[in-house]
């Protein structure tokens, strides 16, 4: 999990690889990758993130700051992620194009770098109406493949988007995010394709609760040879209970969680065991799936759970130590 | 005017076609708008683009318009005005996010696609909208870059023939000439 790299050090990355990411040497290395959710906290103390922090750091390569996920107000990805590399940790820098525009996105990222931040993950982000604030000003000036390919250039031509220079450019693995399991079915490859063109070297998805309709995914995806050029990391997480399922499935944009499996959260007497079971079940069918590189655990509120989840579903048991 | 957006992706391919014409009479035009000056017709080109588009496609004059490369959709209808797919909020049924009564912009858009000639331009990434240009007419400033191009293409062949016979033009400039030519002066094969 440690980072061996100092927030202040500004070192060429090593050969073959765009950044320093620890996640990145996972993923290049052909090893199983975990990345996992961190809760931000309604605080200004900086403990409260590195307590979120720990249980995830037993089991994850990378941890995911998100940045007013739902569009509710948290500490800031980039605070946390700062947090996060002061003390050893990998952080993947969220960053939606709903609150801030190409000004301040293109800074963030510039300071990101500097505070030894190396992977980011670009997001449209969710409509402001869902969240605890409806009446903010929605943004939206980037959308997530222009933010990407914006990063990309501020990467690999060391130029803003207004072509102006950058004398040390920074060096970031960049990721995107894909929704297989919800409409239009038939053109998510082709989003995911041209996430790919837009510079995206990893994707983290959102929920898979329904693994017939990720493996049509995942075929069209292998049929378009996508999954030699990007590192798909699967969304999991445990279901708290039948109730907490439908409640997501109606309230949280994007999140579709099959009848059959709010049926068997009903008919269970502990349903917390059973979301955690389920979660463990889909993590061995999802790892069986070809052209698929490692799990992305989403655990709100149950974070504890994680490294018990990862350890039960056996997928870091075969895997060797990163040298 | 819902209704009238849903019609025109539907008829996606027919619309390419009609704009594609659009686009040639508007860069055939090149020449007189140059003579009245572009600073003088963008605002009524500006003002007819409005009221076509606005009842055709719900168009919102962002000064860029990409219908060609969204299936005819116009994605600034997007509540996130997003300019290159489908977030990852889509209800289901294909409805928006954000307008649960109003289909998915971009789920339209991939359809329209499916339908047009040039659809495949739909995996283009393209860039931010530059929120200055807001109000102007993209059609002038489309035909106009095209004129240009034209112009442009024909001078390489001017310079071709120039470099080719490099000793003719030192001895008799009139026979492979460089310089700009008066408007009137063009045209005799026309």
């Amino acid at each position: 999990m440690m980072e061996h790299m100092l927030p202040s050090s500004y070192a060429p990355p090593p050969e073959g690889h765009v950044s320093h990411s620890r996640l990145e040497k996972v993923l290049r290395s052909g090893r199983f990758a975990i990345t996992a959710e961190l809760n931000p906290p309604d605080s200004a103390d900086p403990s409260d993130v590195y307590d979120a922090a720990r249980p995830l750091a037993e089991v994850a390569d990378a941890i995911n700051a998100t940045d007013a996920s739902g569009a509710n107000c948290h500490m800031s990805s980039i605070g946390i992620s700062a947090l996060l590399t002061r003390a050893g940790y990998s952080p993947v820098y969220q960053i939606s194009c709903r609150d801030r525009n190409r000004i301040a996105i293109q800074g963030d990222v510039l300071g990101a770098a500097a505070m030894g931040v190396s992977n980011v993950l670009c997001l449209t982000g969710d409509g402001v109406g869902v969240g605890d604030q409806p009446g903010a000003k929605p943004v939206f000036d980037f959308d997530s493949l222009s933010l990407l390919r914006t990063i990309k250039t501020m990467r690999d031509s060391g130029t803003f988007l207004s072509g102006r220079k950058i004398t040390n450019p920074p060096r970031l693995f960049l990721g995107a995010a894909e929704n297989p399991c919800i409409p239009p079915y038939e053109w998510r490859p082709e989003r995911l394709a041209k996430k790919v063109a837009a510079g995206a070297e990893f994707i983290q998805t959102n929920y898979i609760f329904d693994i017939p309709l990720f493996e049509n995914f995942m075929s069209r995806v292998r049929e378009m040879g996508l999954d030699k050029k990007v590192f798909i990391l699967a969304g999991v997480g445990p279901l708290a209970s039948a109730r907490a399922a439908r409640w997501m499935r109606s309230n949280v944009p994007g999140i579709h969680v099959p009848d059959a499996l709010i049926d068997r959260m009903e008919k269970s007497s502990s349903p917390g065991e059973e979301g955690k079971r389920i979660c463990v079940e889909l993590i061995q069918q999802i790892r069986e799936i070809n052209g698929v590189s490692g799990i992305h655990v989403m655990a709100y509120r149950k974070e504890h759970q994680v490294s018990e989840i990862i350890n039960e579903s056996g997928v870091l048991s075969s895997r060797s130590e990163l040298a | 005017m819902y209704r009238i957006r849903l019609f025109a992706i539907r008829h996606s391919r027919a619309f390419e076609w009609i704009y594609q014409r659009v686009e040639q009479v508007m860069v055939a035009l090149d020449p007189v708008f140059g003579k009245i000056g572009y600073d003088r017709i963008e605002r009524p080109v500006a003002f007819t683009e409005r009221c076509i588009k606005t009842v055709l496609f719900d168009c919102k004059m962002c000064g860029q318009c990409v219908l060609s490369s969204t299936g005819m959709s116009c994605p600034m209808n997007c509540p996130k005005q997003l300019r290159n797919g489908p977030c990852g909020g889509v209800r289901p049924g294909g409805y928006c996010e954000v307008k649960p009564e109003m289909k998915c912009v971009w789920a339209l858009a991939w359809d329209g696609a499916s339908r047009m000639k040039n659809g495949a331009q739909i995996e283009t990434v393209l860039p931010p909208v530059e929120r200055n240009l807001e109000g102007s007419s993209s059609w002038l400033r489309v035909s106009r870059e095209k004129a240009a191009r034209l112009r442009e293409a024909k001078e390489k062949g001017r310079a071709a023939v120039a470099e080719a016979f490099a000793d003719a033009r030192a001895k008799e400039p009139a026979s492979a000439p460089l310089a700009e030519e008066p408007a009137r002066a063009c045209g005799g094969n026309k």
